[in-house]
């Protein structure tokens, strides 16, 4: 048993999923320990759930740029829609669904299938194109996605849902009211989001990613990131694979949409722009591209680091881009790639003695 | 009538778009990076000339003058230290860095001149020029940044296809390596790229703040990834093309705002670019390049 256990956490994949639940089931713990001595204050409470969506945010995209290998520059967008998706649904829900955990679950699933939806939408033209013309494209739909939950109006009432857009063109009956009203968003939803329903959304999606990962499905939307040719020519379908990683992407950050929404009482369509893609997608490169468990971390980090550095004020936006440069210079540099050539070195050569030492006995 | 002055609008933005394009594309074809601080730099440009007019009460052609010569150093100074220790690094890494520089300035701005926005004064003096009896009005910033947008685009084709320098940048951005054979100082080169370009930025931003007179730290962000489209639209790469996806997104963006629906415009413009894409995968003007198995 024992030995099997060992066998596992030594293999890769073994190793990856271990990490990735260990690091997020101690944070859970660590974190539930800490609001219970009363160690975290308000502030720190209130990142809680945003921490979450963006570590899901994080892990969803680094399935399209890690994984699959297409950067994507509107990843923003899939949230939004699973966000408003999600506001809708728990409004709708409200009554048929009284229990608070199930209704988020069933309005995630809603704003996740929405935004599966839109995946395939976007996907299908986007996939075609190759390299930064694919990133532009990614980025100007993550704009029209913006722009046109921007201007879309619903409201319920005793009638049923109605819905319009660019002007609101409907009346509602008497003790209706609207759930989404243009640019002005949503207001006064009830706030569903909690931290361990969020920790519960971060372990499904990494079990989820980690088994699509290890699935055939997964070798193969790796085969089309290393080489699309090489893989078209043993018989895998390209574009259903781009196509199938795209859309699951797609589909998690929806259900991240949907919980970091209900953790506020008021969205706007303008909150999920090009800076929020740019920001996860800066947590994914920094955690490393296809690197599940330095996703988590990464997002997690960065997410704290802008409210760790508020003691130095007005600076803090500053020296979190100096940060940000110096990390990518360091990560590149000479120096780091002597450090990793000394560290494989000594390991070399402890594997040389430890072989040595075999043949000695 | 509100066809033509709606259309001379257009022209007019585009024509900014354009600068702006022409100097990522510049940029985006020699270093093969997608510059996402260029929109800053036009942000600082900006400031640099509100600075000189408005604080130190230089006259209009010095702001000017000042704001080229800063961006000019602050793109040369961007490229050395930033980009220049990637080169060799993965392009995404590239990025993220430049997403880094734009943080940077965008908050290093809001620092120095604080988040209210500030009135910028127009370079460009004079009253509009009536046309067809007050039925056209034709603004001078208009007209300059017209002519500057046709005087740029004619230079920088002359420069490239003409000179030393333009053919050494050519080299350099079909392929480094030969070029360095061949004697060109690939590194002179790519500065000098990263010089016209935020020369340029700088041009656009003074112009851009004089037909919209805002500015503030954030006022480069969409301008740039705007005139990003316009230089991907026209097919990144190609200097005739930046200008002409420059003009057509700025009518289209007008064109939208006037006649469909000034919430939509960006959506438009976007859905626009995403159909030129589809249907021709390298922009209007861009090279097709074959790919090698």
């Amino acid at each position: 048993m024992l030995q099997k256990f060992k066998k596992y956490a030594v293999s890769r994949r073994g190793r990856d999923s271990l990490l990735c639940f260990g690091i997020v089931l101690i944070a859970y713990i660590a974190v539930q320990a800490a609001i219970a001595g009363g160690a975290l204050s308000s502030q720190m409470k209130g990142l809680l759930v945003p921490i979450c969506a963006y570590v899901v945010m994080a892990i969803s995209l680094n399935l399209t740029v890690g994984i699959l290998g297409e950067l994507s520059l509107g990843h923003a967008g899939f949230m939004s829609v699973g966000a408003f998706a999600g506001i809708v649904a728990t409004t709708a829900l409200a009554e048929t669904i009284p229990s608070a955990p199930l209704r988020l679950a069933a309005a995630m699933l809603v704003g996740g299938l929405c935004a599966a939806v839109a995946g395939v939408l976007v996907g299908v033209p986007v996939l075609r194109l190759k390299g930064d013309y694919l990133a532009i494209v990614t980025l100007a739909f993550g704009e029209i996605i913006k722009n046109i939950v921007n201007v879309i109006y619903i409201g319920m009432d005793g009638r049923g849902l109605h819905f319009s857009l660019v002007t609101q063109n409907f009346t509602l009956e008497e003790g209706g009211k609207m759930i989404i009203s243009g640019p002005i968003g949503v207001s006064g939803v009830k706030t569903l989001s909690t931290f361990t329903s969020g920790v519960v959304l971060i372990l499904i999606t990494v079990f989820f990613v980690l088994n699509l990962i290890n699935s055939r499905a997964g070798r193969a939307i790796m085969s089309v990131r290393d080489n699309k040719i090489a893989a078209d020519s043993i018989g895998i379908s390209v574009t259903r694979y781009k196509l199938l990683a795209f859309v699951i992407s797609a589909a998690f950050a929806g259900m991240a949409g949907t919980l970091y929404a209900m953790n506020f009482s008021t969205v706007t369509a303008a909150k999920f722009d090009f800076n929020t893609s740019i920001l996860i997608l800066v947590f994914v490169v920094l955690g490393g591209l296809g690197n599940i468990w330095g996703s988590i971390i990464a997002a997690a980090l960065l997410t704290l680091l802008p409210e760790l550095l508020r003691e130095v004020g007005d600076y803090r936006m500053l020296i979190y881009a100096i940060l940000l440069i110096g990390m990518m210079l360091f990560n590149n540099s000479k120096l780091k790639r002597r450090l990793m050539e000394q560290r494989s070195l000594k390991q070399m050569e402890k594997l040389e003695q430890a072989a040595d030492g075999k043949e000695g006995a | 009538m509100s066809f033509l002055n709606h259309l001379i609008s257009g022209i007019s933005l585009g024509s900014i778009y354009a600068i702006i394009a022409l100097g990522y594309t510049m940029v985006y074809g020699i270093a093969k990076m997608l510059n996402f601080a260029h929109g800053d730099v036009i942000m600082v440009g900006g400031y640099m000339c509100f600075c000189a007019t408005i604080y130190l009460g230089w006259p209009a052609w010095a702001g000017i003058a000042l704001a080229i010569a800063v961006c000019t150093v602050l793109g040369m100074a961007i490229e050395r230290l930033a980009y220049k220790p990637l080169r060799m690094a993965p392009s995404l890494a590239v990025l993220i860095t430049a997403i880094g520089v734009s943080y940077l300035l965008q908050n290093a701005a809001l620092l120095i001149w604080g988040s209210s926005p500030k009135m910028f004064t127009s370079v460009v003096g004079g009253q509009p020029i009536a046309l067809f009896g007050g039925q056209i009005m034709l603004a001078p910033v208009t007209l300059v940044t017209v002519l500057s947008c046709l005087v740029i685009m004619a230079a920088l084709v002359l420069f490239t296809g003409h000179t030393k320098m333009g053919t050494a940048m050519r080299a350099v951005s079909e392929d480094k390596g030969a070029a360095q054979l061949m004697g060109i100082n690939v590194n002179t080169t790519i500065s000098m790229t990263f010089a016209i370009g935020s020369g340029l930025a700088a041009v656009a931003g003074v112009l851009l703040c004089s037909a919209y007179p805002t500015l503030m730290p954030t006022t480069g962000a969409m301008p740039g990834i705007k005139a990003f489209t316009a230089a991907v639209f026209g097919g990144i790469g190609s200097i005739p093309g930046a200008f002409v996806g420059g003009i057509l997104l700025g009518v289209i963006e007008i064109f939208a705002k006037a006649y469909i629906s000034t919430q939509l415009s960006d959506a438009i413009v976007f859905a626009v670019l995403i159909v030129v894409l589809l249907v021709k995968p390298d922009g209007l003007l861009g090279k097709r390049v074959s790919e090698k198995v």
